[in-house]
């Protein structure tokens, strides 16, 4: 009688079991394991939270689409600080003591690019999010990276184009002295050179500069025609604020370029209209013509969750391509049925992938096969308002011409309405 | 080739930035220039004072009348964390310099963390009228954030100079630095006397903190921007010196200036602490010191 009971219970929990499993939709099998490394704190913790946020949100979003090969997605991520120091130790424990299937780059240049000696020599498939060059040495040939740039010239070359249409002349360079400014600064004067453009000023500024004032007015006072600066968030914001108080001149025909910090709701809602006329880079802007299939509603969605997790809201710059990273992991390993980093790799050199931010094939160096940064003009920006940025027509896009949006209205003074 | 106008524009726009380096550090020169505490946690405490003025921004205070707001807050705030620096380990005398430093270095620690867990990791900007606009004399445009540092630096030096000479409570501080046994003759409590004298330190590097979010933009990790350049003008000027603080900071500020305007931003760091250098090896007591 007993073991009658028994045995009832045991089949009851088993067909318990049976009628659960079918439910979840995910196999036998144990989770996919996805490992990454993240600047949760730190200097580039600001990007690094909001790359968090994007790859939780295509976990969940690809579990709810049943998971890859019908296993479960389990993102594996750890705090690296930012710290080049961190990473190689984070990905050795996430490949041998946390066993992950598949590795996600750190968000970041410098964090990433450490990664990857060990990366080529385990021969480890590694997802690029937002580096810049990350594989120019180890020459890695299982490194896909996820950024809208491959060198120097893809970054910066349409602001210099730009200027070329407006019939520039003179140019001065303002760079922070960190290696990611240094390295669009050495592209920028390459292109300025190729260009036949006379440098008038030219200023490298170390990163605990409080006040911009005295390289504006010595901006000024050299006549420029243009004005190319590679800054980063709190710099940028401190030299577009002393261009306003000082003036920048009459002559100035282009002002911007590489200004890091430009792209970030906080920024821009703090700059407000000081921002019209300035023309910088951007990796994705809400005009018609960058809107590929996805990408608004995840922004949508995006938003909502930034707000709780206390993270950038816009989320134009860094969110669409870390999610876009993970798309890119989902397409290889359902075209594939594997989850072999070779034949994955294999996959990823052979096809274009879909992703929100657009189809992407790679070329030989891992880097994107055809870049497409674009050159975005502030127009018609009012002060204290950080919704405007999501209108289109506030961020138009000057160059390149496939996905151009509106004119450049030069000079700065013209474009700022002075 | 460096024009008359622009070296005369590097000196100008050096001394303004130069006051506002002396604002940022007056509440250092009373806590480690008066009181030998090694207030490792002061640029912390002016990143979470420009905080301050952020949140009471966002409700529409001015940023000089939210700096008004907080001092009294800051002011207790320093007492409390004097009074337990003191308990912990001034009291028990050994060792206090070293364990000191790693008390307020926790301090500063926790501040970061505090900041990054509430307020996020973006850049907070406050608005003023006088924030992006500037003041026309001739050809020369200056900004008036600049001439408001200006202003909160003298008045700042100013009002703590008169307060340390006139009255009781100034001259009991000015006393404990010296001796603090001596002031027990008076029948002043050392203990009180430099726990006021840190509530005061604090209050004034709350206003520094509101010039801060003036200057520039603020995020947590600010404070190591600040730690080396505060300590710098201490230590140039003397320390416990109110007006010296001040001359330090304009001399500072002006080296800095001419150097990044005839050699390149580069160098303005370094010729500043070569300065530093170079004082302390012909006056070890800094210029204004006794």
């Amino acid at each position: 009688m007993w073991n009658h009971t028994k045995r009832d219970v045991l089949r009851g929990i088993v067909l318990g079991l049976g009628l659960v499993l079918p439910q979840t939709g995910w196999t036998q099998e144990p989770p996919i394991k996805v490992g990454t490394s993240m600047a949760l704190s730190g200097p580039l913790a600001g990007g690094g939270r909001q790359s968090q946020l994007a790859l939780q949100m295509w976990a969940e979003d690809v579990n709810a689409r049943g998971g890859l090969l019908g296993r479960k997605v389990e993102l594996v991520t750890y705090d690296d600080q930012a710290s080049p120091a961190q990473t190689p130790g984070i990905f050795s424990k996430l490949v041998d003591l946390d066993k992950v299937n598949l590795l996600i780059a750190p968000y970041g240049t410098v964090p990433a690019a450490a990664v990857m000696p060990l990366a080529k020599e385990r021969r480890l498939l590694l997802i690029g999010q937002i580096g810049y060059q990350v594989n120019s040495k180890a020459k890695h040939d299982m490194w896909f990276n996820n950024s809208p740039w491959s060198d120097a010239e893809s970054w910066v070359g349409g602001y210099f184009r730009l200027g070329q249409s407006v019939g520039v002349k003179k140019v001065a360079f303002l760079a922070s002295d960190q290696e990611f400014a240094q390295n669009i600064l050495a592209g920028a004067k390459k292109l300025a050179q190729n260009a036949g453009l006379e440098t008038v000023y030219e200023q490298t500024y170390p990163p605990t500069t409080v006040d911009f004032s005295s390289m504006v007015r010595a901006i000024r006072a050299a006549s420029p025609d243009m004005v190319f600066v590679a800054s980063y968030p709190a710099d940028s914001t401190g030299i577009i604020r002393s261009v306003n108080e000082i003036g920048i001149g009459s002559s100035v025909k282009l002002f911007g370029g590489g200004m890091v910090g430009l792209q970030y709701a906080s920024v821009m809602q703090a700059l407000g209209s000081q921002l019209n006329g300035v023309v910088n880079y951007h990796t994705y802007v809400p005009e018609k013509t960058m809107a590929f299939p996805g990408i608004r509603e995840f922004l949508e969605r995006f938003a909502k969750r930034a707000v709780a997790a206390n993270v950038e809201t816009l989320g134009y710059y860094v969110a669409p391509f870390s999610y876009a990273s993970g798309q890119i992991l989902e397409q290889a390993v359902n075209a594939t049925k594997s989850i072999k980093d070779d034949v994955l790799a294999d996959y990823l050199r052979k096809n274009e992938v879909n992703t929100i931010v657009g189809p992407i094939r790679w070329g030989a160096d891992g880097e994107w096969a055809e870049p497409r940064v674009v050159m975005i003009q502030f127009k018609d920006i009012k002060d204290g308002n950080v919704e405007q940025f999501r209108q289109e027509g506030k961020q138009i896009i000057v160059e390149p011409e496939r996905f151009r949006t509106g004119d450049l209205t030069a000079p700065l003074s013209k474009a700022r309405g002075r | 080739m460096l024009s008359i106008e622009l070296l005369l524009e590097a000196l100008v726009f050096g001394a303004l930035v130069g006051c506002f380096y002396a604002a940022v550090s007056i509440g250092l020169s009373i806590a480690f220039g008066l009181l030998d505490v090694p207030h490792i946690a002061h640029a912390a405490f002016l990143v979470l004072a420009a905080y301050m003025t952020y949140l009471l921004g966002t409700y529409g205070f001015d940023p000089l009348v939210a700096a008004l707001l907080i001092l009294v807050p800051f002011f207790f705030l320093g007492a409390i964390v004097y009074r337990f620096y003191y308990e912990a380990f001034e009291k028990r005398g050994a060792d206090t310099g070293v364990r000191g430093i790693a008390f307020f270095f926790g301090v500063a620690f926790m501040v970061q963390v505090f900041l990054s867990m509430t307020f996020g990791l973006d850049q907070r900007n406050v608005s003023a009228p006088y924030i992006g606009t500037s003041l026309g004399i001739g050809e020369m445009r200056i900004p008036w954030r600049l001439i408001v540092a200006l202003c909160v630096a003298v008045g700042l030096t100013v009002g703590l100079r008169l307060y340390l000479l006139r009255t009781f409570q100034g001259r009991a501080i000015r006393a404990v630095a010296h001796d603090a046994w001596a002031l027990r003759i008076i029948g002043a409590d050392p203990v009180r006397t430099k726990q006021w004298a840190f509530g005061i330190a604090t209050a004034a590097t709350a206003i520094g903190g509101a010039l801060l979010a003036i200057i520039s933009p603020v995020e947590p990790s600010l404070d190591r921007v600040y730690i080396g350049r505060t300590f710098c003008v201490v230590v140039l000027a003397g320390l416990g010196s109110m007006s010296g603080t001040l001359a330090a900071g304009i001399i500072l500020g002006v080296t800095e200036s001419i150097v990044l305007t005839m050699f390149g931003a580069s160098w303005a760091p370094a010729v500043a602490f070569g300065l530093l250098l170079l004082v302390l090896g012909i006056r070890p007591q800094g210029l204004f010191g006794r």
